[in-house]
């Protein structure tokens, strides 16, 4: 395992932890001061293709069968360059493999596990919308990138220059990679620092409200006033 | 008999709710009259519309009440931003509370709006979780893809956890569109100017083939909205006979789905073009030709 995984790893769980990597994918548990819990996640920035993501819904499959009707925390570390490129991957419908992920993901919610995701690394697009930002509560290690594509085939697609969309990235928010930027609009809850106990910080996630609650996050944050509101008036509506 | 066949993929957002639906039974929520747009776009100063690019509301189908959701392809490629997720978002925790007999989920999109990726990625996820909630609810969601956008990013991802994906010929779901591919990757690795290919490897057909979508059929309104009705009517019946997804998803459906999955990425690597699978299994060069009625009778056949 690369060395800055084994240190995030140890940091997390001072009290023992026993994750294998397998491929990109990292899975096991770890000990905490309220107990053990599942760690799952993807280490080198993986393309989450086909089989990552089997393994990853594989995972999340076991942890819910392992526990019965004492489920546990799922700790989800999000290190992900996004979805795989490739020919053969979309052939094989690689939509329905991260539709199947998510679903997983769901059922481990409804049957009362809580779910935090570390996003250590990259959380990028389709790899990151699959598994890690479905969780109840979303953190981002310091030094984490968060973004949506690559500049060059973004401008392909919006027919910016990519020199115009470059310079766009440096100023807008809701534009512009960046985990600060999603934490001001609620898709991140907390962004820890270097400086802090990670196991302690764990904890205090390990309990909480499994509500989707971003939408007023990112009103009450000021990054993004209308994903609420509109919402609301559509419920509203006669 | 209706007159002339109405292309589904040439119609406007608006015009396939009108003709999706009864005649005149949809009413629209935070229609265009309300002007809510994106301040992103305009930030940008890039076109906005005024529904933001998606028509919400509730209509009869069939006489059976259902909410409808329907992307206009022809705004920024049907693309999520923050109020067009926010709309969507809305109408789905709506049929929570309203509990209609069905939602309609029209799709035409190429996922994130990227001019604001940022919220536009948000939104596809609470899209996600909201839509979950609909399904524990008891409320079917049907998928219509036939756009010229088809069902990408976020959205394809979308358009699969629905419990039915009605879809035509020319339609199309996947993830990363053929241009993004050929961008980082390279035209060796997939020429999206090659239209057959891109048919060939994210239409109808083949997602119809590899049980990625429920039923084919012709590009037409008429025949959308017959099979999204006979599902509506006959919900518990039809899901039963081709339920690839059940509405609420036990550990036992999904061992079975991670299975068949699993079974599904062990086809060799010589599978790179539907073509390939089509010749394996029989159906050779005859896919092209066959009619959308032809084509699920000869599959299901296949699958008895």
């Amino acid at each position: 395992m690369r060395s800055s995984k084994q240190t995030l790893l140890d940091r997390l769980f001072p009290m023992g932890h026993a994750i294998a990597q397998e491929g990109l994918v990292l899975r096991g548990w770890g000990e905490t001061k309220q107990g053990r819990v599942h760690v799952i996640g993807t280490t080198d920035h993986a393309a989450i293709d086909t089989r990552i993501a089997l393994t990853l819904s594989d995972a999340v499959l076991k942890a819910i069968a392992a526990d019965g009707s004492d489920p546990r925390p799922i700790v989800f570390i999000a290190d992900t360059q996004g979805q795989a490129l490739s020919r053969r991957e979309e052939l094989l419908g690689l939509h329905g493999y991260f539709a199947h992920l998510a679903r997983c993901v769901n059922l481990a919610r409804q049957q009362g596990h809580r779910l935090v995701t570390l996003i250590d690394g990259e959380a990028v697009s389709g790899g990151f919308l699959a598994f890690g930002l479905l969780a109840d509560c979303i953190v981002a290690l310091p030094g984490a990138e968060v973004r949506v594509m690559d500049l060059r085939a973004m401008a392909r697609i919006t027919r910016i220059p990519f020199e115009r969309l470059t310079e766009l990235a440096q100023i807008s928010p809701v534009f512009a990679p960046g985990a600060e930027n999603y934490w001001r609009m609620g898709g991140i809850h907390a962004l820890w620092t270097e400086a802090e106990d990670w196991s302690e910080q764990l904890l205090v996630l390990l309990q909480g409200n499994p509500e989707d609650e971003r939408a007023r996050l990112g009103a009450e944050r000021g990054g993004r006033m209308l994903a609420a509101i509109v919402a609301q008036q559509v419920f509203h509506a006669h | 008999m209706r007159g002339l066949a109405q292309s589904y993929r040439e119609a406007l957002a608006r015009l396939r709710v009108q003709a999706l639906l009864d005649p005149g039974s949809f009413s629209e929520w935070v229609g265009p009259t309300q002007r809510v747009t994106s301040p992103h776009l305009a930030a940008l100063e890039a076109p906005v519309s005024f529904d933001d690019g998606v028509i919400v509301g509730q209509g009869l189908l069939h006489a059976h009440p259902v909410i409808m959701i329907a992307q206009e392809g022809q705004f920024n490629g049907g693309a999520v931003g923050e109020v067009h997720g926010a709309k969507i978002r809305g109408a789905l925790l709506r049929a929570v509370r309203d509990k209609p007999g069905a939602v309609l989920l029209c799709i035409d999109s190429g996922g994130v709006r990227l001019h604001e990726a940022n919220a536009g990625l948000i939104a596809i996820s609470e899209i996600m979780r909201a839509l979950f909630a609909v399904q524990e609810a008891g409320i079917p969601v049907i998928a219509l893809i036939g756009g010229a956008c088809g069902a990408f990013g976020g959205m394809g991802i979308v358009a699969r956890l629905c419990d039915v994906i009605i879809i035509s010929e020319e339609g199309r779901i996947g993830l990363s569109g053929p241009e993004v591919i050929e961008t980082v990757k390279g035209v060796e690795e997939f020429d999206s100017r090659d239209r057959a290919l891109v048919w060939r490897i994210t239409g109808g057909k083949i997602r119809r083939t590899l049980g990625e979508a429920t039923l084919l059929v012709d590009d037409d309104i008429a025949a959308f909205r017959a099979a999204a009705g006979e599902m509506v009517g006959a919900r518990s019946l039809f899901l039963k006979k081709r339920g690839l997804n059940p509405t609420t998803s036990s550990l036992q459906t999904l061992q079975a789905a991670q299975q068949q999955l699993g079974a599904r990425a062990e086809l060799d690597a010589e599978i790179r073009d539907g073509q390939v699978l089509w010749s394996r299994m029989g159906l050779g060069d005859q896919v092209s030709l066959m009619s959308p009625e032809q084509f699920n009778r000869r599959l299901e056949a296949l699958e008895s």
